[in-house]
């Protein structure tokens, strides 16, 4: 059956939201022409239905030219990304030749295979809704299809499409104690079937190697970076805030990177925790990366991490999905032991490199002789007074440093940081550079602390012998309140539009139900699954208990639903006999009963000697229901309805009146 | 084309070897008396072959969502596998209740095709698309509670007489073409298909002899059909004494008195067989009807007529059809 108009527009329709599900991580081409061909397909199907479908000529190039392109942007047509474009590139095809049912039936399949790509690009709340969406007009374009051409009226857009679209609503919402059901029990894979998930749903964020200038892009993203909860319920106060990431060694002159010797384990005896560890759970954004951001010290690795010699964690595979771990850290804390290997490395810097930052290091090394605390008051003294913090920083040349402390003095964290442990090596003063985030949003409604890639950070360490490894924050000697508000107040007047106050509010609330969402949907895995049965008095279920409790809940929704099917609606009759079953009460309540047996014609013999007087008007009541259930023609619904109207009107007259 | 034709018959035939053997495995029942009523257990479902594509869709999706250890798309697909599963109860609903009221077919010449509508009562309840088989004529009805939806088929006719209507398969794809709902309905009603007349005889049989009623009548003028004189009637048809009675002039109507009835005598032809007898008498009341020439059929056991009409006409059919 050929598709009609309505139809093809509901489809195009439905294909361009489901494409639109995938708008956001598509190379720009593979947009561009996506929106071209579904765009051209649709004018041609309007305009000149005639043409048919798709020519071979025009599509047998583009099926070929299809994995070609992909190979070309992405080097291989396996994996998740170029097999995404690919099969969006055979949907837009497929639309391109829809000219009957079953075509759009095979297109719409399809359709749903690619929304659920999409969620694996994006499990967002916001994400979730469009793909939603998406499917309830899939449903309706399916329904849509089942309607026989001739029986359809009107524009795509009207009462009629607003009907079916409250009924697939109403169905798909019916399914959903099912879905839940099926979704809650389903056994999940240990290992998954085939490769590895890779850069699915990944914000870089902190990364490995720190450059400044780096952050730049990082700082205006205000997308979450993880979320902690307190034991405690309260947040320890914004200056202690130092979620430590990663800590680098080894200057090149323009990148910080870490140093091989810092995936070795710490000597026990090196930490000292000088305050009650303060437990807390964190649950990460998918990052890609391997590194975990504790507040300040660890007491301990969680599962599958360790703890590195400096005191970060680094997991054994990267962080591919969101997940939460049990954390605990000591806010004050002496780090001691430095042995030979480690101060040459804090103290190392790049020959030929930001000579006057040097000469100012050394000069100060004069000055201040061994004293580490002086020196380093020195550097922040220089930084509070001369620079200004700025998140659009002017360029810095092949001496970066010495252009930055001497010549453009404006800069954020990463400059900071970068400056400060340069002049600290050259005033011989161990010094290293730690990146991670600072502060963090307190949602009093979840409570909860919200960190988001805007609060990335980098700030110093710096070993004062005694007193072991000490954080020092150039930054906020230049800028306090980016430590003791957040970066957001740091930027100050450079805060646009969309990151104003009351916006802010607005998002924070969002993040809230992101965060439930996050919680209820994208956390749920195989250990909450056994947990599901604790309200039943089973703390830990297994999969006998668990396959029983599935049963149990499928069989009570199909019962209910078995129900709802099987229920007969009252037999209505149809207008005419309700009508006329009314007419007969009517006067069986005057004295004139209808016998089982009676016909109308029998019965209206009986009447006309019984009531005579509103005989007039039964005479052409009855002949009209005569008329219109034994007539030879089938009675049209306004005739049915009138003489229903007529019946309904008929009061008998009493004797005396 | 003709392969598919001749394979189409061929199934046809295999289906009618299969109801007469096999009653029970495809769901023949014994006909029955109007109005029949479906109900769940004369309905049977199983999916489409779309259904099943779509199904091996969604077992796709569970896997990825699996594989890649992502909650959101497992409760898309849960979400979609429910919808879909759902559906079968949608479209049963669509099909329960629902019932055949009535069988109406205007009676054909056998060899045309026969027009039946089938009435059904939707029982109070919105119908959506429901397409009605019956052989393989076929048709689709949608209605609202309130109506009546009618099923238009043409059935191809074979023979004369009373025929049984090949049983009839209603079914529903509703609401997403996931799966097929369908039913039986082999209603007892039977329809009468007439003789097919003789093609080639374009006379009627001559008049007979013997019985000379038609000048009979003319003498008295009671008898005759008389009416009111028009202008251009000759003068010798007005009924003087009549019209002297009358005070008008009043003539009598040529019609009658120059077609005296016919016998259409089904002894009057040995040389045929029995069935070109009845297609020549068939042919002989048509033309007849045509002529607008009184006739009294005479079969082996009764006579009917003489008398004019397209009831008259029905009843000599119906009794040829049935001889």
């Amino acid at each position: 059956m050929r598709l009609d108009r309505r139809q093809f527009d509901l489809l195009t329709l439905t294909i361009v939201l489901v494409l639109s599900t995938h708008v956001g991580h598509l190379p720009l081409w593979a947009n561009l022409a996506a929106g071209l061909l579904v765009g051209g397909r649709w004018l041609q199907r309007s305009y000149r239905p005639g043409l048919g479908a798709m020519p071979v000529w025009l599509r047998l190039p583009l099926t070929l030219g299809l994995p070609v392109a992909v190979i070309a942007q992405f080097g291989t047509v396996l994996g998740l990304e170029p097999g995404s474009v690919l099969a969006i590139g055979m949907l837009v095809l497929k639309l391109g030749e829809s000219e009957k049912v079953r075509d759009a039936r095979a297109a719409l399949t399809f359709a749903g295979f690619i929304l659920m790509a999409a969620l694996l690009f994006d499990q967002g709340l916001l994400g979730a809704l469009h793909v939603a969406v998406a499917v309830g007009l899939v449903f309706l374009c399916l329904r849509e299809l089942e309607i026989p051409p001739g029986e359809r009226r009107g524009p795509l857009f009207g009462r009629e499409l607003l009907g079916g679209a409250r009924a697939i609503a109403l169905s798909v919402a019916a399914a959903v104690p099912l879905t839940l059901l099926v979704f809650l029990f389903l056994p999940r894979l240990a290992q998954p079937l085939w490769g590895a998930p890779d850069n699915l749903d990944a914000r870089t964020g902190v990364s490995e190697v720190m450059t400044p200038g780096q952050f730049q892009s990082l700082m205006i993203d205000d997308s979450p970076a993880f979320r902690v909860q307190f034991a405690t319920g309260q947040p320890p106060p914004p200056q202690q805030r130092y979620w430590r990431g990663l800590v680098l060694n080894r200057f090149d002159g323009l990148n910080w990177t870490r140093t091989d010797s810092s995936s070795h384990r710490p000597v026990e005896s090196n930490l000292q925790l000088l305050s009650a560890p303060l437990d807390y759970e964190v649950t990460m954004e998918p990052t890609q990366q391997r590194w975990l951001f504790p507040l300040d010290v660890p007491t301990a690795a969680p599962e599958r991490f360790l703890r590195n010699v400096d005191l970060t964690l680094t997991g054994f595979r990267p962080i591919g999905a969101v997940q939460r771990f049990s954390m605990s850290s000591a806010l004050e804390f002496r780090l001691a032991g430095l042995n030979p290997t480690q101060r040459q490395n804090a103290l190392a810097l790049p020959y030929g490199y930001n000579p006057r930052a040097q000469a100012l290091g050394a000069q100060w090394r004069e000055q201040y002789g061994d004293n580490a605390e002086r020196i380093a008051a020195a550097a922040m003294k220089l930084f509070r007074d001369e620079f200004s913090y700025t998140l659009t920083p002017p360029p810095l040349g092949r001496n970066g440093m010495d252009d930055f402390i001497f010549e453009t003095k404006a800069g954020y964290c990463e400059y900071f940081a970068s400056a400060f442990a340069v002049l600290l090596r050259s005033a011989g003063v161990p010094t290293r550079v730690v990146v991670g985030y600072q502060g963090g949003f307190w949602n009093p409604t979840g409570e909860y602390l919200l960190v988001r890639q805007s609060d990335a950070h980098a700030w110093n360490e710096v070993w004062l012998g005694e007193r072991g490894w000490v954080r020092m924050d150039p930054t906020a000697a230049v800028r306090p309140e980016r430590v003791s508000l957040g970066s957001r107040a740091a930027s100050g007047a450079e805060t646009s539009w969309y990151r104003s106050e009351w916006l802010m509010t607005l998002r924070d609330r969002w993040d809230l139900v992101n965060q439930l969402w996050n919680e209820v949907v994208v956390q749920f895995d195989t250990l909450r699954q056994q947990g599901l049965l604790r309200q039943f008095g089973v703390a830990q279920a297994d999969w006998n208990q668990l396959a029983l409790a599935f049963a149990i809940g499928t069989s009570l929704l199909l019962a209910f639903a078995l129900w709802w099917a099987l229920r007969a609606g009252r037999d209505r009759q149809d207008l005419i006999d309700r009508a006329y079953a009314a007419l007969c009460r009517r006067l069986q309540r005057a004295g004139v009963e209808r016998a089982a047996h009676e016909g109308p014609a029998a019965y209206l013999q009986r009447l006309r000697a019984a009531l005579p007087q509103s005989a007039a008007e039964l005479e052409p009541l009855f002949a009209d229901y005569i008329r219109l259930r034994y007539a030879r023609r089938d009675a049209d619904a306004a005739e049915s309805r009138r003489f229903a109207q007529a019946a309904r009107r008929f009061r008998p007259r009493r004797n005396s009146g | 084309m003709n392969a598919g034709a001749a394979l189409r018959r061929r199934w046809q035939e295999v289906l009618a070897l299969a109801e007469r053997r096999l009653p029970a495995l495809t769901r023949l029942r014994r006909a029955e008396p109007l109005p029949i009523r479906l109900d769940r257990r004369r309905i049977y479902v199983l999916p489409t072959l779309f259904g099943l594509v779509f199904g091996s869709m969604l077992v796709v999706m569970a896997l990825g969502a699996l594989n890649y250890n992502n909650n959101p798309a497992l409760l898309l697909t849960c979400l979609m596998t429910a919808t879909a599963f759902l559906s079968v109860l949608i479209g049963f609903r669509n099909l329960d209740g629902l019932s055949l009221r009535a069988v109406q077919a205007e009676p054909c010449y056998a060899g045309d095709l026969l027009d039946v509508a089938l009435v059904f009562d939707p029982a109070g309840r919105r119908r959506e698309t429901l397409c009605i088989n019956m052989g393989a004529a076929a048709s689709v009805i949608r209605g609202d509670a309130d109506s009546l939806p009618r099923a238009q088929l043409q059935v191809p006719t074979q023979r004369r007489g009373y025929m049984t209507l090949p049983r009839i398969k209603v079914f529903t794809t509703w609401p997403y073409g996931l799966f097929r709902c369908w039913s039986w309905l082999n209603p007892q009603q039977q329809v009468l298909v007439f003789p097919r007349p003789e093609a080639a005889v374009s006379a009627l049989p001559p008049q007979p002899q013997a019985a000379d009623t038609g000048s009979v009548r003319m003498r008295g003028d009671e008898f005759g059909a008389l009416r009111e004189y028009r202008v251009s009637d000759p003068l010798r048809l007005i009924a003087w004494k009549a019209s002297a009675r009358h005070d008008r002039l009043l003539v009598r109507d040529p019609e009658l008195p120059q077609n005296p009835e016919r016998i259409l005598d089904f002894d009057s032809l040995p040389q045929l067989d029995l069935e070109a007898r009845i297609a020549r008498l068939a042919r002989w009341v048509l033309l007849a009807e045509e002529q607008r020439v009184r006739y009294t059929l005479r079969l082996p056991r009764q006579q009917l007529g003489p008398d004019l009409g397209s009831a008259h006409a029905y009843r000599c059919l119906r009794e040829l059809a049935l001889l």
